[in-house]
């Protein structure tokens, strides 16, 4: 099972060995949780982390295997190391999932997330927002005389950054999708 | 082979298929139809409870003491929500139980239905798994698809929640083989962690089996290869309340029940050891105490079943997840093959260390005067009931500490106790699950008046089944385990911790038609408790005890294990201070 992933520089050479050289330092980690989809299987992962006093700083999940029943949740959540090996664990004894991935840890990973801004304002203000969105690589997909809706795609920082420049600019409005991610390579 | 039937005919059928004998349960509008199913067959004997926590807790026992699955059967909404409490104490206590709920028809589900609650949504969080069966064509594999994952891997409470209309219609019934399942846990441990463990076990100069519910959980051969382990090391061993009677309390090497009213020497060897082998235990916080102080020496070796359990607590050195039996027989080969080496001079002196801490005798009482001392009514009991073929239940508070003191366990599932819930009422339903599956042995449930008092409607249920169980109450006329923490920690202020208009517990027995002894005299605890055994039917022994005694040893809450308050004479005024006040 993957939640069990040795991490690098542990003494023993089991696949089990879940003891790392944890310092308590707080983590951020993304994990892509594989699950059957029958229904209250979402609640289930989401109780887990209200039950048990865990973080979820960005969720997301659709069905992504139609003929084999499954669903991909992508949770990033943030705690001790100790603290991520124990949500992985636990996540692993939900019966309905299938495999737990901690794409913070094994290997390389893109992640991205998809925004909506809605930026309302005149004149200077408002070519300034469209100037900035190009370089952001945002589009246009609404537009009135007083408004636009930018989409953006990218990673979070990203993301974030876009929301800074636009405040000032008279935003009005975001909706993020919260984050999808996957490990690089085959 | 695929048959048609009813959704009620296949909820019979499949517990027929699982090997089900008995079903404990309650019935309601939304079960009818299972229950008529029930009336018109013979393999399966219904267990009419008075509540439904009985019956789930009577499924406990019943899983408890034969290592099979246990059955309980309630209806909708009220049936549903009072088999909570039992469900939960299964959780925590890793039983396989499964729990059948009628639900309101599928299309009035959402509606505030009459007798209508979220079943799935409120037992998710005390369950293992539930399911909600919407159609007839999935329910046979749906319940076959429960017992799997009731009884696999980590066993516990499983519930399928099945709407009225999924009963009447009918569907395709699926057999046991037909289920398929991605559930199925890892028993095999990984060899070289296990080979790790026994290099460790070469060299250790003080080392020690911390063992625990899991054993039990594992089986018959889990509990041999424990005692051939054990034997062959000569190491010390002790164990969880959970997991009592894996090694035989008059084994040599045992130093009985470690952990908050362990016993001394248990708890100094936990302390001082510098292995320590962790099998089927789950660092529990009434064992850990205050976690930095934990034994802070020893390199660690924790066998679990289930990685969550691993590190939670207490990081170890040697992880291994695996079956106990499954890792015990690999771990036996590996030591056997590289030379079955201990450091025996290191371990005998270990055990002479261990022996000065056992002269410290620290269960020794004096009964004198005319009170019963608990400690001696339950000595008392273990050595008159002792050669009997018996099974222990308990309620809880102090009743239970001392019961798992003073009684000796010989073999597993002989000892059925709520550990992690701490759920009182739980022995009296508890001792007619294991009464049905036991009928000719002795069960006794040692049990406190309060505790009691909270399941004693299943009295009726010991009387119409004709169930012989022996209800053994150490009345001190108080929550005692309530009012020794306000002693320790509040004062002496018995807030609401005196049990008042206590009901005549022989007259009580004689309404439900059983036989009520009482005893207050230690001279004739002997002849009461005999009287008790011999009864052939139901008994309510009220046994009138020593209203203040204090159960010890006890390692206050905030303390290390080799800080412990000893037995008699012990200075109890303020003994939990600071941030120990704060836990449980
Ligand atoms: C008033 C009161 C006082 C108490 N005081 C004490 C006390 O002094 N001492 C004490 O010991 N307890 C005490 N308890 C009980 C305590 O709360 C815990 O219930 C108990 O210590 C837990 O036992 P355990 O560690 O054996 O774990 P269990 O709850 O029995 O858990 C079993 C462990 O084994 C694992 N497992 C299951 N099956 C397998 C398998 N096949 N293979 C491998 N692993 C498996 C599980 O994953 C789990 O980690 C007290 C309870 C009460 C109510
Ligand atoms: C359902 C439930 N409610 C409350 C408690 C808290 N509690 C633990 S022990 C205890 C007192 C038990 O008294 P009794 O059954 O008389 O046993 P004694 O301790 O006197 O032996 C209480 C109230 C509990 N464990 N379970």
């Amino acid at each position: 099972m993957s939640a069990l992933n040795i991490k690098k520089g542990s003494t023993s050479h089991s696949a089990y060995n879940l003891k790392a050289g944890y310092e308590d330092t707080v983590e951020r980690h993304t994990l892509a949780i594989l699950v059957e989809n029958e229904p209250g299987t979402l609640a289930r992962v989401i109780g887990l982390f209200a039950g048990r006093g865990y973080n979820i700083e960005s969720l997301t999940v659709a069905e992504t295997d139609h003929h084999g029943h499954l669903s991909r949740i992508t949770i990033v959540t943030s705690g001790t190391p100790q603290v991520i090996e124990q949500i992985k664990a636990q996540l692993g004894r939900i019966v309905p999932v299938h495999k737990v991935n901690d794409l913070t840890v094994e290997g390389p990973s893109v992640e991205r997330e998809l925004a909506l801004f809605k930026v309302a304002g005149k004149g200077d203000a408002r070519i300034e927002a469209v100037r900035l969105a190009d370089i952001f690589r945002a589009n246009v997909v609404d537009s009135t005389l007083e408004s636009f809706v930018f989409e953006v795609v990218g990673t979070s920082e990203k993301i974030d950054a876009f929301g800074e420049l636009m405040r000032p600019l008279g935003l009005t409005e975001v909706v993020r999708t919260g984050i999808a991610a996957l490990s690089r390579g085959t | 082979m695929t048959k048609a039937m009813t959704g009620a005919k296949m909820v019979v059928q499949a517990l027929v298929d699982q090997g089900v004998d008995v079903v404990f349960g309650y019935p309601g509008g939304a079960v009818l139809p299972i229950y008529d199913e029930i009336f018109q067959q013979n393999h399966i004997q219904h267990v009419l409870v008075r509540h439904e926590q009985g019956a789930v807790h009577a499924a406990e026992g019943y899983a408890r003491s034969t290592g099979k699955l246990g059955v309980a059967l309630v209806t909708s909404g009220p049936g549903a929500t009072n088999a909570v409490t039992g469900l939960t104490d299964a959780l925590l206590d890793s039983i396989p139980i499964l729990v059948l709920t009628g639900q309101v028809p599928t299309f009035m589900i959402g509606s505030d239905a009459f007798q209508e609650a979220d079943t799935v949504g409120i037992t998710r969080p005390c369950t293992k798994h539930n399911w909600l069966v919407k159609d007839t064509d999935d329910l046979a594999r749906t319940i076959h698809e429960a017992c799997h994952v009731a009884t696999a891997g980590r066993p516990g409470p499983v519930l399928v929640d099945i709407p009225k209309d999924v009963q009447f219609a009918t569907g395709t019934y699926t057999t046991k083989q037909a289920r398929k399942s991605h559930y199925s846990p890892q028993v095999k441990g990984d060899i070289t962690s296990i080979t790790d463990l026994v290099k460790a076990m070469e060299t250790a100069k003080r080392p020690l089996f911390y063992t625990g519910g899991g054993v039990v959980n594992s089986g018959d051969a889990a509990t041999q290869l424990l005692r051939e382990l054990v034997a062959a090391t000569n190491f010390p061993i002790t164990s969880t309340l959970m997991g009592l009677g894996c090694y035989p309390a008059s084994g040599d090497n045992w130093l009985g029940m470690l952990g908050m009213h362990g016993l001394y020497e248990a708890n100094m060897a936990m302390h001082d050891c510098d292995l320590m082998i962790n099998i089927g235990a789950r660092f529990d916080d009434r064992i850990t105490g205050v976690i930095e102080k934990f034994s802070p020496h020893s390199k660690k070796a924790h066998i679990d079943i289930d990685p969550s359990s691993i590190n939670k607590v207490i990081q170890v050195d040697i992880p291994i997840v695996g079956d106990i039996a499954h890792v015990l027989e690999d771990l036996l080969k590996v030591w056997k093959s590289r030379g079955r080496k201990t450091n025996a001079e290191g371990v005998s002196k270990w055990w002479d260390q261990i022996n000065t801490w056992r002269s410290i005798d620290c269960l020794k009482f004096t009964q004198t005067g005319k009170i019963i001392k608990p400690q001696y009514a339950l000595s008392r009991l273990e050595e008159l009931t002792k050669k009997y073929d018996r099974y222990i239940t308990t309620e809880v508070g102090q009743h239970q500490m001392w019961a798992a003191q003073y009684l000796g366990f010989e073999n597993p599932n002989r000892w059925m106790t709520s550990g992690g819930l701490g759920t009182m009422g739980y022995g009296t339903p508890a001792s007619i699950g294991v009464q049905m599956a036991h009928r000719e042995s002795l069960v006794i449930n040692v049990a406190g008046e309060a505790s009691w008092l909270m399941n004693m409607q299943e009295m009726g249920t010991a009387m119409q089944y004709k169930l012989p169980v022996k209800q053994f109450i150490l009345n001190n006329e108080r929550l005692g385990m309530v009012r020794q923490w306000q002693e320790l920690l509040h004062g002496e202020r018995y807030s609401s911790s005196w049990s008042e208009s206590l009901p005549d517990f022989v007259k009580l027995a004689e309404a439900f038609g059983a036989k009520g002894i009482i005893c207050s005299d230690p001279d004739d605890l002997d002849d009461a408790i005999m009287e008790m055994i011999t009864y052939d039917g139901p008994v309510i022994f009220d046994c009138l005890v020593e209203k203040h005694e204090n159960c010890f040893p006890m390692i206050p809450s905030g303390k290390a294990h080799n800080d412990m308050i000893l037995g008699e004479n012990a200075d109890t005024a303020n003994a939990i201070q600071g941030a120990g006040g704060a836990l449980v």
